[in-house]
């Protein structure tokens, strides 16, 4: 009889990710055995806790890390090197700070999700369970499973685990997509938009991944780069393959043409989901696609470099120029985001060891302002004719003359909107600053010549936002006979008719609506406030962290 | 046979099930479409696996299909709410979102 040979763990490098998916699996179990008026408390302050130990494992992990260059762990399925570390406490800390204003609840206690998600909107079941205060706590335990995928996604050195890592991280996001207290339609619309795309994306990607595992047999990053070190001709196995493992994590990220369900899945989403969404997804998919295009396909460069040019141009130049023409604040940060998607891929695109760093540094910078942004969203909100709060304030119009009203809140947001549109002593400045330089010296100057108009494009409707705040007058009542927002109003055939909580449907906007800003129990303010110090103090004192990310920028192969 | 009858079956799979997804306008129908590109991708890794003599293709495999039931139970969860809201699972009725 043979002996049985333990597999070699490495227990330790493996932590954050271990703790953040465990405490996920405690979460549903607690869902179950927990009683229901403790369930949010408890639930919070564990994955609050889990998290937490997600990013002190990242510290405990980092110098260690930093003098041996990395280790492979679990055979060749995962890699903890340098970027692998910076790109994880990176996303355990955006989690976090996300987190806050997802468990954050109005001072009427209602937090951003359905009181439940099953019910039909509009339904008297919905009614029903408002009344009883229900809350869909399992939220917390998805969005721990989704942050887990974000953990491993940077850290894959196989291709099968890119693909596991990559459901992991999406499925939950689906879900949490489609759980909006109010516009019910739209976020389960926004839900369906996105899975649908989301699934055919990973199809696609997956296709790739057989195409690539045909031509070299093998499933490692390490042995798929050294028989594609020197590509003899052009296999075309190869190339399409590789093609279309990019456009999978171009998906991810946002970039144009794989960008179409951003604006839509943005808009929907309940908005703590959208800022965690739109900053911790964009984070975990970037470090995949740098360690892909670094270390997996780099002997590819010149066959891709057309794909990736051309991707980086549309992506910066669309997600610009659509977003000045925006009139709903969630809409215009999605393009937004679009247009900070092509910025960073000129640092990717570079392909120089200073590409590493910037990159890393820009997705820091860009997430806790896009984190305190969507926070910010979720405040200003639309108050009826009796004074009841109601959802989001998302036109811009309605956002005129908020700076005068809440000049703390307006300023907050400003400030993420100038380190947006990268002004100096703004975190944005040197991120942007960065990328750049290293397309420069990566041999990619058109790209960042393009970026950096594009950014003065892009400076125009992020000022033009700040002017409406400060600079002009709140509308007494909006204008008469214009709707605000033709779509939403579309006829919506419901079973039931017209119910009497219609007001969790669609077109919320009765003529008499003003817009202020909620009370809530803090939790948000806390992480805008974090967000602000953040973007502040990267954008004054940049060097101790940009030192710390570049030692740790060295990919190992 | 040889290795292209299976390269070329499975391409052909994968074009059926991206056109569903692509021309079809039943959110199931939809979903289907996306299935049998999994399905195409399967027998892609299988004969790759073989081709190579060795079993990660079919390791991938497995997995594909676990995760393809994964999205199976989020995906019609999804479109089961919608359908009910609604009573229509087409995807040109979902167009409250507009650019």
């Amino acid at each position: 009889m043979s002996t049985f040979t333990a597999p070699h763990v490495d227990w330790a490098h493996l932590s954050p990710v271990l703790i953040v998916l465990g405490a996920a699996a405690i979460g549903v179990l607690l869902e179950a055995f927990v009683p229901a008026r403790l369930r949010r408390t408890v639930q919070l302050s564990f994955s609050l806790a889990a998290l937490a130990g997600a990013l002190i494992a990242v510290a405990a992990l980092w110098s260690g890390v930093k003098s041996s260059g990395g280790v492979h762990v679990l055979g060749t399925a995962l890699v903890v090197d340098g970027p692998t570390l910076v790109l994880q406490g990176t996303i355990a800390l955006l989690a976090i700070v996300a987190l806050l204003v997802v468990a954050d609840r109005t001072s009427t206690g209602e937090d951003a999700f359905a009181p439940s998600a099953a019910s039909v909107p509009g339904s008297d079941y919905e009614e029903a369970a408002r009344r009883l205060g229900l809350q869909q706590t399992e939220v917390y335990p998805l969005l721990l499973f989704a942050t887990g995928g974000m953990l491993i996604f940077p850290a894959t050195a196989d291709l099968l685990t890119l693909f596991v890592a990559l459901e992991v991280l999406s499925l939950p996001l689906y879900l949490l997509t489609g759980m909006a207290r109010r516009r019910r339609l739209l976020s389960q619309e926004a839900a369906m938009k996105y899975f649908l795309l989301g699934a055919f994306a990973s199809a696609l990607m997956l296709f790739g991944i057989a195409l690539v595992y045909g031509y070299s047999g093998s499933l490692s990053y390490a042995t798929i780069a050294s028989t594609t070190a020197n590509p003899t001709g052009t296999d075309s196995l190869l190339l399409v393959g590789a093609v279309m493992l990019l456009v999978g994590l171009l998906f991810k990220i946002g970039a144009v043409p794989f960008h179409a369900w951003t604006p839509d899945v943005y808009q929907g989403a309940p908005t703590p989901i959208t800022g965690f969404m739109a900053a911790c997804t964009k984070v975990a998919a970037f470090g995949a696609l740098l360690r892909v295009v670094y270390t997996v396909i780099p002997g590819l460069k010149w066959d891709l470099d057309v794909v990736m040019w051309t991707v980086t141009i549309l992506t910066m130049v669309v997600g610009t120029v659509i977003a000045m023409v925006q009139t709903d604040m969630k809409r215009l940060l999605a393009y937004s985001s679009v247009a900070h998607a092509g910025f960073i891929l000129t640092g990717v695109v570079a392909l120089t060891p200073g590409g590493v760093s910037a990159v890393l540094f820009y997705l820091l910078v860009y997430g806790a302002a896009t984190i305190g942004a969507f926070g910010v969203v979720w405040l200003v909100r639309e108050r009826d004719a009796d004074g009841v709060v109601v959802g989001e304030a998302t036109h811009l119009s309605q956002w005129a003359g908020l700076g005068r009203r809440h000049p703390w809140l307006a300023g907050s947001f400003a400030l993420f909107l100038l380190s947006f549109a990268g002004i100096p002593l703004t975190a944005g400045f040197v991120g942007k600053f960065g990328v750049f330089s290293a397309a420069v010296d990566g041999g990619a100057w058109p790209l960042a010549l393009l970026g950096v108009l594009a950014s003065a494009g892009a400076a125009f409707f992020y000022v033009r936002i700040v002017v409406l705040m400060f600079f002009s007058d709140a509308p007494t009542e909006p204008a008469a006979g214009e709707p605000l927002e033709p779509s939403t109003q579309a006829d919506v055939v419901l079973e039931g008719g017209a119910t009497p909580a219609v007001a969790t449907l669609v077109a919320e906007r009765a003529p008499a609506l003003t817009t202020t800003v909620v009370g809530t129990e803090g939790w948000a303010t806390v992480s805008i406030g974090f967000c602000v110090l953040v973007t502040v103090l990267l954008g004054v004192f940049p060097t101790p962290v940009l030192d710390a990310i570049a030692h740790m920028s060295t990919f190992l192969p | 046979m040889s290795l292209d009858n299976y390269l070329v079956l499975a391409a052909i799979l994968f074009s059926i099930g991206a056109a569903t997804v692509l021309l079809r306008r039943n959110a199931i129908i939809v979903f289907m479409g996306v299935e049998l590109m999994l399905n195409a991708t399967n027998l892609l890794l299988v004969t790759f696996s073989r081709l190579h003599g060795q079993l990660d293709g079919q390791v991938l495999a497995f997995f594909v299909m676990v995760v393809a039931a994964a999205e199976v139970v989020v995906g019609l969860a999804i479109i089961v709410s919608i359908y009910r809201t609604r009573r229509s699972a087409s995807v040109d009725d979902v167009n409250l979102l507009k650019s």
